[in-house]
């Protein structure tokens, strides 16, 4: 909402427009209501949430309650909800309620507290690996967006190209070669920045005309990339560097967050060539504010409507190919526990130990169905043209 | 048209040049070398170190060896680290096992989507309606790797047929019925996997597409004549739905390679993901890099097909 409107709203001698009668909040709460599928998506989505919060505090430190990697060889494959055999249990071995909530694994270790562990991890790799694609979609969509129509020129192209190669052919030992072609960069702004006040000749030489000339508009240049991107196979790229990486957790969040930015992008750019042309931008020009306030304080706010809803749904994917690693083996490094790897390791006792296969598996289905639903619902609530479909 | 086949042909050329490069970089910077596969291996001394190192032109600079591999791959000469057999036979091999799969499962996928959209656009917000919007989520959501293995479960224990490979293992030589249905159990399950997403979202888009048009004007008008139900939703309606859906048919194509990793892992098929798979726990460079280009040729070539239909189908568009 912008600041100007809220003026208008709180005096009242102004002929204000008729301003809406419920707040965006309870319109929200009135759609998730409406909405109970989208509704239940939140409400899970927060139980999720709060289950991997409580998760990490319980199964981490020196001596956490649940502890995941407590091995009883004596107790393996035991069903959900059966009790612990106390005497063959040292008594620090013994399960915090007395019981295994839902069973245990092929190493006697509790299925409960590997779920907990779990949780946290497809928490952490949900939104950290959205966080990543969120962040770069909108700075690249903006950049597209709203400085498309400047032109890179020949000069600027060159100059990069001189960065790159010079630093590469350091890394790569030519440092006689790469640290001139490096000083070139600094000379060029030097010598810019001299002859921009004295400037005053008329011809400018053809060289200089040719350095100076239009290559590439910038939207052209960041849709292409966008192009390059969606050209790869995403889970086969992703699957190809994070076996080749070192296995870390990091790692699979970075890579799924760079692999997955060309939608939001895509998104961003349409709203901002759209809203770039509305009047209320030409207002914030015309009161003299800087383009950093205009982006980021008057567009952005109305851009993010599509991204958060993406976002959402982005989540969802983000915890479906962290799985999807972790059971191809290639995710969270062992003993970790991920969800991933709880199914993965349970699909040699698939007939033996079923709850081993079916607790992660459930577990991820509800939680990445939730942000589904929710991703949907939001879709409805921000874009209230659509709503009038049902 | 002539002009703006020529142009996105230049334009997507220059695309897969980058794909190339960007591709070929990833694989060589990333950290370890082809070269330290297995040190713990005894076969492999010093000396056959450095003549695999010489003849697969590891020690030259980056972009030589750039140079070196797609000569190689154009001239179809590329050959595996792995056991030295020509990439692009194996890839075709690979391709005809992935090919059966594709067609059923994009058969499946097709074949079920429309009528169900259909009828959840027909009765919006009815029972049926809702079912459907929930299922659909349902599979979006499910995980490929646990719902492959609830249906291994329910096919082995009620069904009593094996499901994993694309024939039971010794089978031998049997009657040729035996073994036609013995193909299409162990076909059955994987293309029912590979579908299941695929029904989700293109029913949802089968029937957001038919609201949009059933909201028209001209479907009013085809009302108000007093046409039967059935001649509006069918001939009026559906076939002005039915017009992105043509373009689809480019869209489907790098499918071919794309999600099939796990389902062809987990049921032992050996196709096209499967070899990605193996490729990539063999580090074996040239299979990765091909297979990542076809696809991006395959991903390209889809939507310039897609373009070009639309181009046939839809009378509006002038280019």
């Amino acid at each position: 909402m912008n600041p100007a409107e809220e003026t208008i709203n709180t005096t009242d001698y102004v002929e204000a427009p008729p301003a809406p009668k419920r707040t965006r909040m309870q319109e929200f709460r009135r759609t998730l209501g409406q909405n109970r599928l989208a509704g239940l998506g939140f409400i899970i989505f927060f139980l999720f949430f709060c289950c991997a919060v409580t998760g990490l505090v319980l199964t981490s430190g020196s001596k956490p309650a649940f502890d995941p990697s407590m091995v009883r060889l004596e107790e393996k494959l035991r069903p959900p909800l059966s009790k612990p055999n106390l005497k063959a249990l040292r008594p620090d071995q013994v399960p915090v309620l007395n019981v295994y909530l839902m069973g245990t694994d092929d190493l006697g270790r509790d299925v409960f507290s590997r779920m907990l562990q779990g949780a946290w991890v497809s928490l952490t790799v949900g939104f950290v690996a959205v966080g990543i694609s969120v962040l770069i979609g909108i700075f690249m969509g903006g950049i597209a967006g709203y400085f498309g129509q400047h032109h890179i020129k020949t000069v600027h192209i060159l100059f990069f190209l001189c960065l790159i190669g010079g630093t590469g052919l350091i890394i790569a030992n030519f440092t006689v070669i790469g640290t001139v072609i490096l000083l070139l960069c600094p000379a060029y702004i030097f010598y810019s920045q001299l002859t921009r006040h004295g400037s005053t000749e008329k011809e400018t030489p053809a060289l200089k005309a040719m350095l100076h000339s239009n290559a590439v508009s910038v939207d052209t240049l960041i849709m292409r990339i966008v192009d390059i991107m969606l050209c790869f196979p995403s889970f086969f790229l992703i699957l190809t560097v994070v076996a080749l990486l070192p296995a870390s957790i990091y790692n699979i969040m970075i890579v799924i967050g760079l692999t997955s930015w060309m939608g939001t992008t895509r998104f961003v750019r349409a709203e901002f060539l759209s809203l770039r042309e509305q009047d209320f931008v030409a207002a914030a020009k015309a009161l003299g504010l800087s383009t950093f306030r205009i982006i980021f304080r008057h567009i952005m706010p109305n851009a993010v409507a599509p991204v958060l809803v993406s976002a959402t749904i982005g989540i969802a994917s983000a915890i479906l190919t962290e799985a999807g690693l972790s059971f191809l083996g290639f995710g969270v490094p062992p003993p970790h526990a991920t969800w991933g790897n709880i199914l993965s390791n349970g699909k040699n006792f698939i007939f033996d130990a079923p709850w081993l296969t079916f607790m992660p598996g459930i577990a991820i289905l509800i939680v990445v169905l939730s942000f589904n639903l929710f991703g949907e619902g939001l879709r409805d609530i921000l874009n209230p043209k659509l709503r009038e479909r049902y | 048209m002539l002009s703006f086949i020529g142009r996105s042909v230049v334009q997507k050329t220059i695309t897969l040049f980058f794909v190339s490069i960007v591709s070929f970089l990833i694989i060589h910077l990333a950290p370890g070398k082809p070269s330290q596969v297995d040190p713990l291996n005894p076969k492999f001394t010093p000396e056959v170190v450095e003549r695999f190192i010489k003849e697969f032109h590891l020690d030259k600079p980056l972009y030589i060896q750039y140079i070196y591999f797609y000569r190689d791959l154009f001239t179809g000469k590329t050959v595996s680290w792995k056991d030295n057999q020509s990439v692009l036979k194996k890839i075709w091999e690979r391709f005809l096992n992935s090919l059966p799969l594709f067609i059923v499962g994009t058969l499946i996928t097709w074949t079920l989507s429309f009528p169900v959209g259909i009828r959840s656009a027909i009765y919006r917000g009815g029972i049926y309606d809702r079912t459907t919007t929930f299922l659909s989520y349902l599979l979006i959501s499910i995980p490929g790797f646990f719902f492959a293995y609830v249906l291994i479960i329910l096919v082995v224990t009620y069904f009593h047929v094996p499901v994993i490979g694309m024939e039971t293992f010794g089978i031998g030589h049997p009657s040729a019925s035996y073994l036609i249905m013995d193909r299409i159990w162990h076909l059955l399950l994987p293309s029912v996997l590979s579908a299941t997403a695929g029904i989700a979202v293109l029913s949802r888009y089968v029937r957001s597409q038919m609201l949009e048009v059933e909201g028209q004007d001209y479907i009013r008008t085809a009302r108000a004549k007093g046409l039967s139900s059935e001649q509006v939703h069918y001939k009026h309606a559906l076939r002005n739905a039915l017009l992105p859906f043509v373009t689809m048919f480019g869209l489907i194509l790098p499918t071919l390679i794309g999600g099939s990793v796990i389902i062809e892992s987990i049921f032992s098929w050996p196709g096209m993901g499967r070899m990605a798979y193996e490729a990539i726990l063999a580090r074996d460079y040239p299979i990765i890099l091909t297979v990542n280009f076809v696809s991006a040729v395959l991903v390209l070539a889809g939507t310039f097909i897609s373009d070009l239909l639309y181009l046939v189908v839809d009378p509006r568009i002038h280019l």
